[in-house]
């Protein structure tokens, strides 16, 4: 599991890459906490295009960063999941929380 | 329904497994011939059962974990995961959508997620004994395979 971020203008984008479950979810949750607190971002983005599995672990790790993001008063969204990765954020339900942009034609889910 | 193959895995209830037995499901369902999305429900199904016994039924300690597949006729993958740690009280309960007993690091969308992705979930559990997680998915010929 590999987190790399970029921020500009007020939003922080975050890239995650390999497999999130339940092995790497508190540290990748402990990461994001610290990502936001200390950019303090208005928007942001957490990039999945490269995470190549993610089971409902990650599903949590996404809730706690975006009930993080809004103590702070900032909104969060994911961008590019994966087929496997949207997969579990539909069965899951999680696009009714949180927006999802799946990188198709007509953006955010 | 009549086996044609069959392996079993045992491993102690550390997280660090959980990528290896979703690789292994992986590896064994090859010989289906799934689909990259069968392949996937498989791997996020075993991930889901095996992280519920490394994490509810081993809470405190380090427990085995046994899980085996099976092909059966007509292309029928099932693969059992089972536990020999504190069960669950009322498994109807446990199987709704949110429900956790693991705090906010878990989403209760364990046997949901299961539930949506594989064909068949069945859950028996005696408190104090352990539970086996069962469950089914039929990998659907390719045209053109076959």
């Amino acid at each position: 599991m590999n987190i790399n971020t970029s921020f500009s203008d007020g939003r922080l984008t975050i890239y995650l890459s390999g497999e999130l479950d339940q092995h790497e979810a508190r540290s990748t949750s402990e990461c994001i906490a610290e990502l936001l607190d200390e950019y303090l971002p208005r928007d942001c983005v957490l990039d999945l295009s490269a995470l190549s599995f993610m089971d409902s672990s990650g599903i949590a790790v996404i809730v706690k960063a975006n009930r993080h993001i809004k103590t702070i008063g900032g909104r969060l969204w994911v961008e590019n999941p994966a087929r496997q990765v949207l997969r579990v954020i539909d069965a899951a339900g999680l696009d009714r929380m949180i927006p999802v942009d799946t990188g198709r034609v007509g953006g955010l889910t | 329904m009549k086996e044609q193959n069959y392996i079993k895995l045992e491993f102690p209830s550390k997280s660090t497994n959980e990528g290896f037995a979703r690789a292994a499901a992986a590896a064994f369902a090859a010989q289906l011939d799934p689909t990259m999305e069968e392949l996937g429900d498989i791997k996020t199904a075993v991930s889901e059962a095996v992280t519920n016994a490394i994490v509810h039924a081993y809470p405190d300690s380090i427990g085995l974990v046994a899980m085996k597949m099976r092909i059966l006729d007509g292309q029928v993958l099932e693969i059992s995961v089972k536990d020999w740690g504190c069960g669950i009280e009322d498994v109807e309960k446990a199987m709704q959508p949110l429900y956790t007993t693991g705090g906010e690091d878990r989403s209760g969308m364990g046997f949901t997620i299961i539930g949506s992705f594989m064909d068949k979930l069945r859950v028996r559990s005696t408190p104090g004994k352990g539970t086996t997680v069962i469950m089914r998915r039929t990998i659907c010929p390719r045209i053109g395979k076959r």
